[in-house]
């Protein structure tokens, strides 16, 4: 039995320690930014005309964005399956999901060159509607939006609860507005990710003979959806465990578990999918050659079937550990096979080396833990968390 | 609660049912050659031609106004090691130490009849434009090196250095059309590099290959490879050892577009799947389903 | 731009006064040879296509009249003239103008000179081609340099006023030259910071080749205009190229063949001096092409020593002789680049960090994983509805 309580802010003291270290991440990555466009790309990151697009994209907004599909998959759950059940983790998801596609669109603006000239990206007239990147870029602009308005009820909410009278006056009026339209939005929250997250597995087709016939397939597309499916409910899964854990809360291990029930046959179709398809295309032989692509593809597929693995029985979902564990396994599998496709299987030519630098590495882990502070900073100041908290340890 | 796999599954099967129908293209793409522009222009090397004075190089950067490549000849020489934001053109050298075989290469831009570049810009920046040339408009390019990461012959380059980057890449001189053509092909001392009418100068490289068959590998590059280019080659030795790959007669866009329109004809598939999105949340929302926005209380 | 024809004063043409001077047909026509090599490009006169064609061109002009004057100077223009050695090139050269006056050569002096200079500026007022030598110092109002009792400053905007053009010979005349180098004591100028409103052609050099200002003259005596020039004043056809540009050593340059020292074994054979500070690279001049004294090899580089950039303002007597300069149009060297070279690093470090957060964060993970499991108050696991 499961009692769907109020989400409520979690109050407390919002910037504690390790808020304040994670925000102090975030800062020094706020800093390289800086000089990264004060110096440009080629003195800061190790990026090179053979490897153009390098950590920031194949991480920040590939992987990333897929860890924030939670908020899509919750959605299709329980708007879609009609499992009311679930509810409760609607609004933390789409807390992650409108952080991470921030954060991935935040890392296209300090990607690309010249990020000036995209206020040119809605005028259509320019429009390339051969480009994949093209809708890539305008979806998740677009779904970044959605996230936040989606999110905006709980804003709104304690706005109607606050010491200024301007600010209750924008939540009453708000909030009845937000709700009218939630459903439109909702639905469109689920249509704009499927788009972009198979699109960003058509990406890599256009680089053609130059990406590794292991992963070179029309099937990507197919396979990144699936895929960023599964690792949206993994990271739900993860976070919503560590929320428990670190916020001494009581665990929704029925509803994660229950999640856990629903990863399996996506993992699933992804392995066999990828598999047969490998078969069809005559690639067998390069899939079980065991030289370097060779093992990491394997890798790969070994690390979805353990996560299946581990998920099989409703004894073992249920044990959250071993839940947690599955998680991380196929986010790590997913993430993996992102890093595979944009970094490995694409070949500029044996003489190009790529990995990337501190700069590079510290941007992105300061843009997490940005991320991360400002997940915990609004689950404390908003409405988002329901659940009841863990009691006090007898004493 | 729990779902029961059995209902999960057959949703996902369904779902998943319909995105596989739409993302597998047809197996045997029809592999017809493209075809160019009428008045399609183009360059004609010719490997054994070549003597590898580099005055193109020099030719090149000064009618593009760029600024040699001094980085690693402590600002002596103009002395690039590939293709770079400096260099849109170069003479390279394939030498086999046990063989001696050797020959000069020169690359640049190969103006693909389908090029991958301009399938991947977004804004248009990249255009096939006036005599099938590919040219470059910095004001529509927003720097995102997709054209890059698209190109089969990794011409395109980043002005890494820049806090104000382009792209750099050769655009056949078209600043100086029609007065004159390629400043390369106007410097070449023995005619290696020529400029012309693809037709014609695809003519002419098979009378070469007609006329001296042993002089020649058995085939015009460019003709067909991703589609067919209007930059021709002609060599003495195995294309690939010169940098330039056995490439198939499939053009590299053809199947990304291909993907694409089968998923996305007319926008029909995404305004369709967000009315079935709608409305299945509609009737759930009747059949007494979460409603967003609402709490419900079950016990 | 086109001025009015020369009027020589007395009228018989080049080609008369020659025959009449004793001048040989062949030695005229050897001339007019070297002349067609001196001046290769940028001369209508000189481009045709035989010498006899330069010849009766040239034979078929009125000599010009030219008034020379001196000022801050070493008169080592002059003298370059003067140093030729053959034809007598200073002879044709005095038989194809009329040198009213020059300070050097002329037989007058003291006040039958200047009664010449005078005559001169008024039979020939608006024709006479000025030429000068030296550079004119303006401090206190120019009592550095007098000329008969009277400025420089003045006797160059006197004689200067009525001349049709003035021709600047050397870089003291052209720009300052040695007596405005650090800290320019006089503040000596050229003649273009004194005289604006007249056609100024500037050679510069240190000394110049004496074929420049021949180039010159002759196409203004039989063509009436001056030859094409660029934006410091100076002929195209002398100055359009660097050194470096034209140099014979530039294989070595270009293959990276440098000398190191003076004496050194690559200095022996005639190596690239670019090292040791020669200023080629910025320097435009024709001296690698047309050398000194009509001897091969007789120019700075020739012999072994840089060129010190004598005809550039920015370089000579301002940037120290053995100081390197900037290339500013490099073109390839001699060696190729390969078809494939290896580009792009792996940083060590970067993967080291990369790794331990990799495994940090896994760790992390796996222990997260266990205190999940059994977290405090966690109800035990039982199957729920």
């Amino acid at each position: 039995m499961t009692t769907l309580e109020q989400p409520q802010p979690l109050g407390g003291t919002t910037f504690t320690r390790p808020v304040q270290i994670l925000l102090a991440f975030a800062a020094l990555a706020g800093a390289l930014i800086v000089w990264r466009f004060a110096a440009g790309l080629g003195a800061t990151t190790a990026l090179n005309d053979g490897y153009p697009w390098g950590l920031w994209i194949a991480f920040d907004v590939v992987t990333g964005t897929a860890l924030s599909c939670g908020g899509y998959g919750i959605a299709i759950l329980v708007y879609i399956l009609n499992r009311g059940n679930y509810h409760p983790l609607i609004r933390p998801a789409l807390v992650t999901s409108a952080f991470g596609y921030t954060i991935a669109g935040l890392s296209v603006m300090i990607d690309v060159g010249r990020p000036w000239i995209a206020y040119q990206l809605p005028f259509f007239w320019h429009w390339n509607v051969h480009s994949v990147l093209l809708e890539v870029a305008l979806c998740i602009m677009t779904y970044t939006i959605v996230l936040w308005l989606e999110l905006s009820p709980a804003f709104l909410e304690r706005a109607r609860t606050s010491g200024i009278q301007l600010i209750r006056r924008v939540g009453e009026v708000g909030l009845p507005v937000m709700k009218k339209s939630l459903l439109w939005l909702t639905a469109l929250g689920m249509l704009l990710p499927t788009m972009h997250q198979s699109a960003l597995g058509s990406l890599l087709l256009l680089s053609g003979p130059r990406l590794h016939p292991v992963w070179n397939t029309t099937l990507l597309p197919l396979l990144f959806l699936l895929s960023c499916v599964a690792m949206g409910f993994g990271a739900v899964v993860i976070e919503g465990s560590l929320s428990a854990l670190f916020l001494r809360r009581k665990p929704e291990t029925p509803m994660l578990a229950g999640l856990g029930l629903v990863m399996q046959p996506l993992i699933g179709l992804y392995l066999v999918i990828r598999i047969v398809d490998i078969a069809v295309r005559g690639q067998l032989a390069a899939l079980f050659a065991f030289d370097f692509y060779s093992v990491l593809a394997l890798f790969e597929m070994a690390l979805f079937a353990a996560s299946m693995v581990l998920l099989a029985t409703d004894r073992q979902r249920h044990d959250l550990g071993n839940l947690f564990r599955a998680a991380m396994l196929m986010v790590l599998a997913g993430a993996l096979y992102r890093f595979d496709v944009f970094l490995v299987a694409f070949q500029p030519g044996a003489h190009w080396f790529y990995f990337p630098n501190l700069t590079e590495i510290l941007i992105t882990a300061g843009l997490v833990a940005g991320e991360i502070a400002g997940y915990i900073i609004v689950i404390k100041v908003f409405p988002i968390m329901s659940g009841a908290p863990l009691p006090a340890p007898a004493r | 609660m729990t779902i029961s796999r059995r209902s999960a599954l057959k949703v996902m099967a369904a779902a998943t049912a319909t995105s596989v129908a739409k993302a597998v293209t047809p197996s045997t793409a029809s592999a017809a050659a493209i075809a160019a522009p009428p008045d399609a222009v183009g360059m004609l090397y010719d490997a054994t031609k070549c003597i590898g004075c580099k005055a193109c190089m020099s030719a090149c950067n000064r009618a593009n106004d760029l600024e040699p490549d001094t980085s690693l000849s402590s600002g002596r020489w103009h002395m690039p090691l590939d293709l770079n934001e400096h260099t849109k053109n170069i003479i390279k050298l394939y030498r086999d130490a046990n063989s001696g075989e050797q020959s000069f290469i020169k690359r640049q831009c190969m103006h693909c009849l389908d090029p991958a570049c301009v399938g991947a810009c977004m804004l248009g920046a990249l255009q096939k434009g006036e005599h099938g040339i590919v040219s470059y408009n910095a004001d529509l390019c927003i720097g995102c090196r997709y054209c890059e990461m698209g190109c089969p012959f990794n011409v395109l380059k980043f002005e890494w250095s820049k806090a104000v980057p382009k792209m750099q890449k050769c655009e056949l001189c078209r600043h100086r059309m029609p007065e004159k053509g390629p400043a390369c092909c106007e410097v070449c001392p023995t005619g290696a590099v020529i400029y012309g009418k693809r037709a014609d100068l695809l003519a002419e490289a098979h009378r070469r290959l007609a006329q001296y068959p042993d002089r020649y590998q058995p085939k015009v590059y460019g003709e067909e490879e991703v589609g067919g280019t209007q930059v021709l080659y002609l060599a003495h030795v195995n294309f690939e050892k010169l940098g330039l790959p056995a490439y198939r007669d499939q053009s590299v866009p053809k199947t990304v577009r291909t993907v694409q329109h089968t998923i996305y004809q007319g926008f029909v598939a995404p305004v369709a799947l967000y009315g079935v999105l709608a409305a299945v949340m509609l009737r759930n929302r009747k059949k007494g389903g979460v409603a967003e926005g609402e709490e419900e209380r079950r016990s | 731009m086109v001025l009015p024809k020369a009027l020589d004063y007395d009228a018989e043409t080049i080609g008369q006064h020659l025959v009449r001077c004793g001048v040989s047909r062949r030695q005229f026509l050897e001339f007019c040879a070297s002349l067609m090599v001196a001046a290769p490009a940028g001369l209508a006169l000189t481009s045709k296509a035989r010498a006899s064609e330069v010849a009766r061109e040239v034979a078929a002009a009125r000599r010009p009249s030219v008034i020379w004057l001196h000022f801050q100077d070493c008169t080592g223009c002059t003298e370059t003239l003067l140093r030729t050695s053959k034809p007598d090139l200073a002879e044709l050269i005095l038989n194809l103008i009329s040198l009213d006056y020059h300070a050097t050569i002329m037989a007058a002096a003291g006040k039958q000179a200047e009664a010449a200079l005078y005559a001169s500026m008024r039979e020939n007022a608006g024709k006479y081609v000025l030429v000068v030598e030296g550079a004119i110092p303006r401090k206190k109002n120019g009592v550095y340099m007098m000329h008969a009792g009277k400025t420089a400053i003045d006797v160059l905007q006197e004689v200067g006023k009525q001349a049709a053009a003035i021709i600047a010979i050397g870089s003291c005349a052209s720009w300052g030259g040695i007596p405005s180098a650090d800290p320019n004591p006089t503040d000596a100028v050229g003649v273009d910071s004194i005289i604006t409103d007249k056609p100024i052609v500037n050679i510069p050099g240190c000394p110049p080749n004496p074929y420049n200002l021949l180039g010159t003259v002759l196409q203004y005596a039989t063509a009436g205009t001056l030859p094409e020039l660029d934006d410091l004043k100076r002929p195209k056809f002398a100055y359009d190229r660097e050194i470096h540009q034209h140099c014979p050593r530039r294989p070595h340059f270009d293959a990276g063949r440098f000398a190191a020292e003076f004496g050194d074994a690559g200095h022996r054979q005639g190596w690239c001096l670019y090292h040791l500070g020669c200023k080629g690279p910025q320097t435009h001049a024709g001296c690698s092409t047309r050398h000194f004294n009509e001897i091969p090899d007789v120019w700075p580089i020739g012999i072994g020593a840089p060129c010190v950039g004598c005809t550039e303002q920015h370089l000579a007597f301002k940037v120290p002789m053995f100081q390197t300069v900037k290339i500013h149009d490099a073109t390839p060297p001699d060696t190729y680049a390969p078809v494939f070279t290896k580009q792009g690093n792996v940083s060590p470090v970067a993967a080291g960090v990369a790794g331990l957060i990799g495994g940090a964060l896994i760790g992390a993970g796996y222990m997260a994983s266990r205190k999940v499991g059994t977290g405090a108050g966690e109800e035990p696991a039982k199957k729920q509805e």
